[in-house]
């Protein structure tokens, strides 16, 4: 078997020296650091998965190594120093929702690794990066085949981005950052028609005639475009530009710009083959309706909130909306919807209409809502959910719940692989229930729910089994957490206490298989039991 | 502590892509073993009070949501550098007197009072703007009832629209009211003087 390839779902479940002594002639890594919480500011900086120890091992062991694709870790200007210079064939770097670096490792990387053919970098958090990076890809180096700096912050040299792109005759994935002008993107766009996937810059700017004749051509060239993202600050004025680039789209990720239901609209009309939509709540249940009717061949939904803290009071979307993609979209598998609004008889109408759903994830925004029009939990919403759909991996539970919904899914779900629970709950049943009903079960997430010890240990023979345990704010005990530690020594079982707090609360509880021991790097507010 | 890994097992089915996880799990799979002594390690569950499994009469806490207007961390799970979320988003409320309803406006979509009026004009159908003495005025043309717009600002005075530069009244606008012209001269502050109304 061709073991080439190596993929660490945690990166504290084992050790390099570990892994080193296991697996010969690796080309390919993948490694996921860092809880997903930590998306959401739940884990304090220097928590740790800095990848460094991890690269001295491999420039040792794995010389012939070309891919990196990391998720939620941290890697230093030091780290990508250290990688460009230490592995020769080196050609994909993919670092998703990392940090740790400047521009400083941009250079390294630009500068060292002649065989690049992608440099990914996705919802990564920077400092203000610069951009003379671009400018160290040597004269002669052309084998770029994706490039994605959409989510650094900072201005580029526009004229080294110009030379890069018009030299790399095998880019297909081209996604830029917001300053980026739409100029600046047709003298890029020109160079490359054959695009597979683009991320525009920013909107924002005043074209005259002409430009917007040059713009629109050379978005009508684009005839392989199949995914879409980028957009920021696009109005009605200026979203026609795009519509000649839309025939094969098949994925539309509206997620950083803020549309109204009637621009909105009016773009779908021009996306036919959409399979996967991302859009924020800004274009409303009409706007919805316009999906339902526009995309039969949906896929894929995101609805992401403008307006997260309730500042302005917008409406955003309610269940009227997602039951009107359900009508016109039968194809839906994948929903992640944020809504202030719920009912349990929609949802119940939602997956008869889509019965295929793999991943729902439905997050009521105000924590413990309860349905709309009854003001009772929300049970037989998730309950409906795990009954009709047979195949669900993935879900994500909000609203007023009581135990019942964790009945539902202990007893039904039984295809379940990640569950994110937060606000909901009526005992230690509730977890329970999950923990001895779903034996598919890798990660469990867990926040501000009435779970203590009791439920924590009820799950004591399952996670050696699983990937991970999230618990946070629930009413887990330090004296629970070292019991478990104690009859586990291949779980790890880390706790951060809340400062200030109560010494016996344990407030942040991470529990995850491992065979290579506590970790070492562990920063002090992080006990390990 | 082993350093044998135990079974390794293969994540994808596609031979494109072989990738394989890392587990603790013993050949076959299997659960794993019982440790002698973990009995007594249970045994000092019962100061937790626990019961062998939970009862179900034992009513821990309800979920309770967090004080209202307060921000929790981390909640709803949004990436906080999505920052754009917040910038195009002035929304205002916009009443207009004697009507039932209320509209919003994104006062950020304008870049102009004329581009707001228009849109005002077009939001509330049976309004009208005319320029009445060669002011800007708005007119129901069904009752012949003019209004006056006005807008409540920061410290809470009413002033009338137009009287700041656009960005200044788009910064500290918190709502908007289409007032009726006889009622306007009592109600806008004193801070405000524009032709044609009396003030006192």
């Amino acid at each position: 078997m061709d073991r080439s390839k190596l993929f660490i779902g945690n990166c504290y479940a084992v050790s390099p020296e570990i892994v080193a002594r296991r697996f010969r002639r690796i080309k390919s890594v993948t490694l996921k650091g860092k809880p997903r919480f930590s998306d959401f500011n739940m884990l304090p900086l220097d928590w740790g998965a800095n990848v460094h120890s991890w690269l001295v091992m491999f420039a040792k062991v794995y010389p012939f190594l070309e891919e990196l694709r990391l998720k939620r870790m941290t890697i230093s200007d030091e780290s990508l120093e250290l990688l460009a210079k230490s592995f020769p064939g080196f050609k994909a770097l993919s670092l998703s929702s990392c940090d740790g670096f400047t521009e400083i490792g941009l250079k390294a990387i630009a500068s060292h690794c002649r065989n690049l053919t992608e440099l990914n970098i996705q919802d990564s958090i920077t400092e203000e990066v610069g951009g003379g990076w671009l400018s160290s890809f040597p004269e002669n180096f052309a084998s770029l085949q994706v490039l994605n700096f959409s989510s650094l912050n900072g201005d580029l040299n526009f004229d080294d981005l110009e030379k890069l792109v018009s030299r790399c005759k095998l880019l297909r994935v081209l996604k830029v950052n917001d300053s980026i002008t739409l100029d600046q993107l047709q003298r890029l766009l020109v160079h490359v028609p054959r695009l597979t996937e683009l991320g525009t810059g920013s909107f924002l700017q005043e074209l005259t005639p002409r430009q917007y004749e040059e713009i629109e051509t050379a978005f009508c060239n684009c005839r392989n475009l199949q995914v879409l993202s980028g957009l920021w600050e696009a109005t009605s004025l200026y979203l026609p530009l795009l519509y000649g680039a839309c025939a094969s789209l098949t994925f539309l990720n509206l997620s950083d710009v803020p549309l109204h239901s009637g621009e909105f609209a009016k773009l779908l009309a021009h996306c036919p083959n959409l399979r996967c939509l991302w859009v924020i709540d800004s274009v409303e249940d009409k706007g919805l309706e316009a999906v339902g009717l526009s995309c039969p061949l949906l896929e894929e939904l995101r609805v992401y909130p403008a307006d997260p803290y309730d500042r302005h009071h917008r409406d955003g979307v309610t269940e009227l909306g997602f039951l009107a993609v359900s009508r016109g979209c039968p194809k839906l598998h994948y929903v992640l919807y944020f809504c202030r609004r719920m009912t349990n008889a929609a949802v119940v109408t939602i997956v008869q209409n889509c019965p295929d759903f793999t991943h729902f994830r439905l997050c009521i925004m105000t924590p413990c809502q309860p349905d709309y029009l009854t003001n009772g939990p929300m049970d037989e919403a998730f309950g409906a959910v795990v009954k009709t759909c047979t195949k669900i991996k993935r879900l994500s539970v909000s609203g007023l719940l009581t135990d019942q919904t964790f009945e539902y899914i202990g007893q039904y779900a039984k295809d379940l692989e990640t569950l994110s629970v937060a606000f909901a709950g009526s005992s230690d049943w509730g977890m329970q229930c999950i923990l001895e009903g779903c034996p598919k079960l890798r990660k469990l997430e867990i926040r501000d729910c009435p779970f203590g010890d009791s439920a924590l240990l009820s799950g004591r023979e399952k996670y050696e089994m699983m990937r991970s345990l999230w618990m946070s704010s629930c009413s887990v005990t330090m004296k629970g957490c070292r019991l478990l530690a104690r009859e586990f020594p291949r779980l790890n079982v880390e706790v951060i206490r809340e400062e200030g707090g109560d010494e016996d609360q344990a407030h942040k509880v991470y529990v995850y298989r491992s065979v290579a021991g506590p970790r070492r790097d562990a920063p002090p507010f992080v006990l390990t039991l | 502590m082993s350093t044998e890994i135990g079974s390794i097992l293969s994540e994808m089915e596609s031979s494109a892509c072989l990738k394989t996880e890392l587990t603790l799990g013993l050949p076959g799979g299997g659960a794993a073993p019982s440790k002698p002594g973990s009995k007594r390690g249970f045994g000092d569950m019962a100061d937790l009070k626990l019961g062998v499994g939970c009862d179900r009469g034992d009513e821990v806490s309800v979920s309770t949501p967090p004080p209202s207007k307060e921000q929790v961390v981390g909640w709803p799970p949004v990436r906080s550098y999505r920052k754009n979320m917040m910038k195009s988003c002035k929304y205002v409320k916009v009443a207009v007197d004697g009507a039932p309803y209320l509209r919003k406006v994104d006062l950020e979509m304008y870049s102009s009072y004329e581009q707001l009026l228009a849109a005002l004009e077009e939001m509330f159908t049976c309004l009208a703007i005319c320029d009445v003495m060669n002011e800007r005025k708005i007119m129901d043309s069904a009752n012949g009832i003019e209004y006056v717009p006005t807008y409540e600002d920061r410290d809470g005075d009413w002033m009338l629209v137009g009287d700041v530069p656009w960005n200044m009244f788009v910064e500290t606008c918190k709502r908007v009211r289409l007032m009726k012209s006889s009622e306007a001269a009592i109600g806008l502050s004193p801070k405000t003087s524009s032709n044609g109304l009396s003030m006192n």
